[in-house]
């Protein structure tokens, strides 16, 4: 599973990184998540708001900072469907 | 938002949304007892405890400080809550969505209404702007947007509205509005589509996102919480300088002083104000008392409020953002439009008021 952050660098999307890693390591699934800074790539997943949240390529939450037991549904949820 | 399905969300919803309704009208309460206290017990605290006494400079500052610090943060908390409630109603793939294709003037005045309910945050205006113009969005229209989200915030104009009345409040909205639809409709008339970065124009657009429709009344209230925790951890240290500043002022500069360059008489107050405004970067919870001390010591209403919007809605650091997609350019013609609008208010209420 890869789950990307988007955001170009400030406090809300470190924010939210760190969520996602707690998500992660709590819901035990084997998934990367990586931080996505560059401008042209957070357009081209069309959000309006950073940051976002994106698994496995679709863009899950923007503008707002889901928590981690938020992104634990939102990743098991992922699991399940893929 | 995901909405997570529950076992029976008939028998669910209601207890939880009583639940949170008692809990919504406790925390009010306590809310409304410690603001009508703050005045007294920050004077008692500065006089009694401090040993200062308030009628001089430290003491003043000292007192100012305390009263502000609490009354201030107790304000915003309470305003970014039931904005944050208000703006899960719109948002901003909605407001693209109305204003996709408008004509210049109509969609200005539309894009600069959506911009004030809409949230914003500088962060996002490179997405925003992208994801506008590559939807159909005219250029000006999304100008207009780009000068109204900012600058005619609800912080603001709550904090206006609970520092000075609302009357201008209304006067700082309205005019905000008048800077911004301007803005975009000259901005739209110059035809400089040209003038944006051309990467920007070949981005594919992707899909529509599942828009935060038809929401519970327990998720828009866990929108308004959500608001208060992103929004008042982010800017209480604005607020703080802020009050800082304006203890220093209303405690140490000398009544009247402000008039002298800040005044009405004086013809370059408004230019100087703007233009010392728009380097800075402050969100408009830090500004307003700032705005605060400096009408109290004799700087004229006008030249305060071009300030104000001076620094809200051209800041260098979202102007550093927006340069990864406007050439130096657009962004000098939009710095120029807007810092013009804003010299005009200025100058007009300087005159009326």
């Amino acid at each position: 599973m890869e789950i990307k952050v988007l955001g170009p660098g400030c406090a809300t999307c470190k924010r939210l990184y760190q969520e996602a890693e707690r998500a992660v390591a709590q819901s035990g699934i084997d998934a990367t998540v990586t931080k996505v800074e560059s401008i042209e790539e957070i357009a081209s997943f069309g959000i309006l708001r950073t940051p976002g949240l994106v698994i496995d390529g679709k863009v899950v939450a923007s503008g707002r900072i889901p928590l981690a037991p938020e992104i634990v549904t939102m990743i098991t949820t992922a699991a399940a469907e893929a | 938002m995901t909405t997570v399905p529950t076992a029976s969300p008939s028998e669910a919803a209601p207890s939880a949304a009583l639940r949170q309704a008692a809990a919504l009208t406790a925390a009010l309460a306590v809310w409304g007892l410690v603001y009508w206290r703050l005045a007294s017990a920050a004077d008692w605290l500065t006089a009694s405890l401090l040993g200062l006494p308030v009628d001089e400079s430290l003491g003043a500052a000292v007192s100012f400080f305390l009263y502000e610090v609490p009354k201030v943060l107790l304000l915003l908390t309470l305003v970014v809550f039931v904005v944050g409630v208000i703006r899960s109603f719109f948002t901003p793939e909605r407001t693209r969505r109305v204003l996709a294709g408008r004509r210049e003037t109509a969609g200005s005045i539309l894009a600069a209404l959506l911009g004030v309910v809409t949230p914003f945050c500088s962060c996002s205006a490179v997405p925003l702007f992208i994801g506008f113009v590559t939807t159909g969005v005219p250029l000006g229209v999304t100008f207009a947007f780009l000068v109204s989200a900012p600058m005619v915030n609800e912080v603001a104009l709550a904090l206006l509205f609970a520092l000075f009345g609302w009357r201008i409040a209304a006067l700082y909205a309205g005019t905000g509005l008048a800077v911004a639809i301007a803005a975009g409709v000259m901005i739209g008339r110059l035809r400089l589509e040209g003038w944006v970065e051309p990467w920007v124009y070949g981005v594919r657009p992707a899909g529509e996102h599942p828009a935060d429709e038809g929401l519970r009344w327990t998720e828009r209230m866990a929108a308004g919480r959500e608001a208060v925790r992103d929004i008042v951890s982010r800017v209480w240290p604005y607020v703080v300088a802020g009050i800082a500043v304006g203890a220093g002022i209303h405690g140490y500069v000398p009544q009247d002083f402000m008039a002298s360059f800040m005044g009405r008489d004086v013809w370059w107050s408004v230019p100087l104000a703007v233009g010392i405004g728009i380097p800075l970067y402050s969100n408009a919870a830090g500004i307003v008392p700032i705005v605060q001390a400096l009408l109290g010591k004799g700087a004229a209403l006008g030249t305060v409020l071009a300030f104000m919007m001076a620094v809200v809605a051209l800041s260098l650091p979202e102007i550093v953002i927006l340069r990864k997609v406007l050439t130096v350019r657009l962004i000098a013609v939009f710095v120029a439009v807007v810092g013009a609008g804003i010299l005009l208010v200025g100058y007009l209420f300087n005159l009326v008021l």
